[in-house]
């Protein structure tokens, strides 16, 4: 497709950034969790994310080469699909399953829809909801950590069974760490945490859209999640499941999430709402996955209602 | 000879459910595998001919302020003779088609057939177009089922291909695999006639783009040239 760029008068503003110094930090952020995950899954983590990556980027290879398009596996947006793709998997995955989850990602919701910065969900996350409809068994049979299979329930999971009261819990501290059941990457809080300060500190993600959801979440767990109004344990609803790395990592991909702030405020509290929900009252212990690819498709909405006023000029008509 | 180019014209160059893209609630719903799809095809084939026979005849005679009350209700009563046989002979299909089968009263491939070909057509064209139609719908609607029941259910026909304890991708039989395998045989079949188009170079250069069908690109690339 032939680009029409037109440069305006100066002065010119040059940026240092490329979707290439994006992505290598992204995946630098990622690392404290996957080294978390290989620590509490062991090899059974390493071989998903290894699988997952070789996946999404060999599709991305191969689709290139068959469409004769520029090749883009050096943009690394496959590798990073990748490895948040494994870190949404449960431990007991087999690995064709995790392999035919990266196609999936990269070749259906990515470029099909025209690449990187067309998709108009993430892919990631598309991928892992195809999944659970294709192979429910497989992607809800949780692990404790260890070398061993012993099957255990997330922390969510107990919650939504009612046996969330003695024993069962885990503790705060196993649950901050990442000693605790649920997908490879989801688990840590810390090392996501980790992570996302890396990626804020180099300004590749701003604060808002994760502090929107993360406080909606907490909340509506803290209001409606107890016995009675105002006692529902919103530390545990906070650090449980894939909230972490729901906000951090998933819910602020560029091309999935609103590019003005107050767009940005109005895609937290509506993932945040749709979470709380989901776990409170829905039929699946965790909602963080399908909020998120919910509030994705009204991006283009929230876009539109939020069209900022150019400098010096008049109010914005609507398009 | 012009019996056979209406024939052809149902199933290729105007094939219902992938070049007009009409009927799509029955496509999507009951293509959840090869035995529905030739189950629902052959129905909704009878009840074509059926009402594109007797449309064809009674042309002159309904009034055209009318005709659409009119066309239903020839249509439905076609679909009643066919719930009652299927009900009758083969009730394990009128099962699994369900609620689809009186809704073949108002798919719009039957509508559209009754309205722009066998109103002003006669009786044989009228009914050979209508078998046409019925025949790419059904060859359309049983590739696609074939297709989710190999995916999604690892079988073809009911027989295993893979063993009965593997595990196929379950989405693909659910209504989400529906609208992929549906997406993407409406791309592969626009991206082999768009091949074809430009193979045989633009045969439509007189009647001007907008009356040719090829989806070449070439249109929209010289709008997107002079924007």
């Amino acid at each position: 497709m032939e680009i029409n760029l037109l440069a305006g008068s100066s002065p010119h503003l040059k940026s240092g950034e490329s979707t290439q110094k994006i992505m290598r930090d992204v995946i630098i952020a990622l690392l404290p969790a996957a080294i978390s995950s290989v620590y509490f899954f062991k090899v059974k983590a390493a071989m998903l994310i290894i699988v997952t990556v070789i996946a999404c980027v060999t599709a991305e290879y191969a689709w290139c080469r068959i469409t004769k398009k520029e090749n883009t596996i050096s943009d690394m947006s496959a590798a990073v699909t990748g490895i948040l793709l494994a870190f949404n998997l449960s431990p007991s995955v087999p690995i064709w399953v995790a392999a035919i989850g990266g196609v999936f990602a990269i070749i259906i919701v990515k470029q099909l829809f025209g690449g990187l910065g067309h998709n108009f969900v993430n892919p990631a996350l598309a991928a892992r909801a195809f999944m659970m409809a294709s192979w429910p068994v497989q992607m809800t049979a949780w692990q404790k950590p260890g070398w061993d299979a012993v099957s255990s329930a997330t922390p969510l999971g107990i919650i939504k069974n009612g046996g969330g009261i003695s024993g069962q819990m885990p503790e705060f501290w196993d649950m901050f760490l990442g000693n605790i059941g649920g997908t490879i990457g989801e688990t840590s809080a810390l090392a996501i945490l980790a992570g996302a300060a890396y990626l804020v500190i180099r300004k590749v993600i701003t604060l808002e859209l994760p502090i929107a959801f993360i406080g909606t979440v907490g909340f509506m767990t803290w209001m409606l999640g107890g016995e009675a109004m105002f006692t529902g344990d919103f530390v545990y609803h906070i650090f449980a499941g894939g909230l972490m790395l729901g906000a951090f990592f998933m819910a602020t991909d560029y091309t999935t999430s609103p590019v003005t702030f107050k767009g940005r405020i109005i895609m937290g509290i509506g993932c945040g709402l749709l979470t709380s929900v989901i776990r409170l009252y829905g039929g699946y212990p965790e909602g963080v996955s399908y909020s998120i690819l919910l509030m994705n498709l009204v991006v283009p909405m929230i876009d539109r209602f939020l069209i900022p006023r150019s400098f010096g000029g008049g109010a914005v008509k609507n398009a | 000879m012009k019996l056979f180019k209406i024939f052809k014209n149902g199933i290729i160059d105007e094939n219902p459910t992938f070049r007009l893209v009409l009927g799509t609630c029955p496509t999507l719903a009951i293509t959840t595998s090869a035995i529905n799809g030739i189950g629902m095809g052959l129905a909704t084939t009878a009840v074509l001919i059926g009402s594109n026979v007797v449309i064809s005849l009674l042309r002159k005679f309904i009034p055209g302020k009318v005709r659409m009350p009119a066309f239903v209700t020839v249509i439905a009563g076609f679909v009643t003779i066919v719930q009652m046989l299927l009900k009758a002979y083969v009730p394990s299909l009128d099962k699994a088609l369900g609620i689809y089968i009186p809704l073949i009263v108002v798919n719009c491939i039957i509508m559209a057939r009754a309205e722009s070909f066998a109103s002003k057509y006669p009786v044989l064209d009228s009914a050979v177009d209508g078998l046409g139609m019925g025949v790419g719908f059904t060859l359309a609607i049983t590739a696609l089922g074939a297709v989710r029941e190999i995916l999604g259910n690892g079988s073809i026909f009911g027989q295993y291909l893979f063993g009965e304890s593997a595990s196929p991708a379950l989405a693909m039989i659910l209504p989400p695999g529906g609208f992929l395998v549906y997406g993407l045989a409406i791309g592969l079949v626009n991206l082999l006639t768009k091949r074809q188009v430009l193979a045989a170079g633009c045969g439509a250069k007189d009647a001007g783009c907008e009356g040719c069908g090829g989806q070449c690109g070439l249109q929209t690339a010289e709008k997107e040239g002079q924007s």
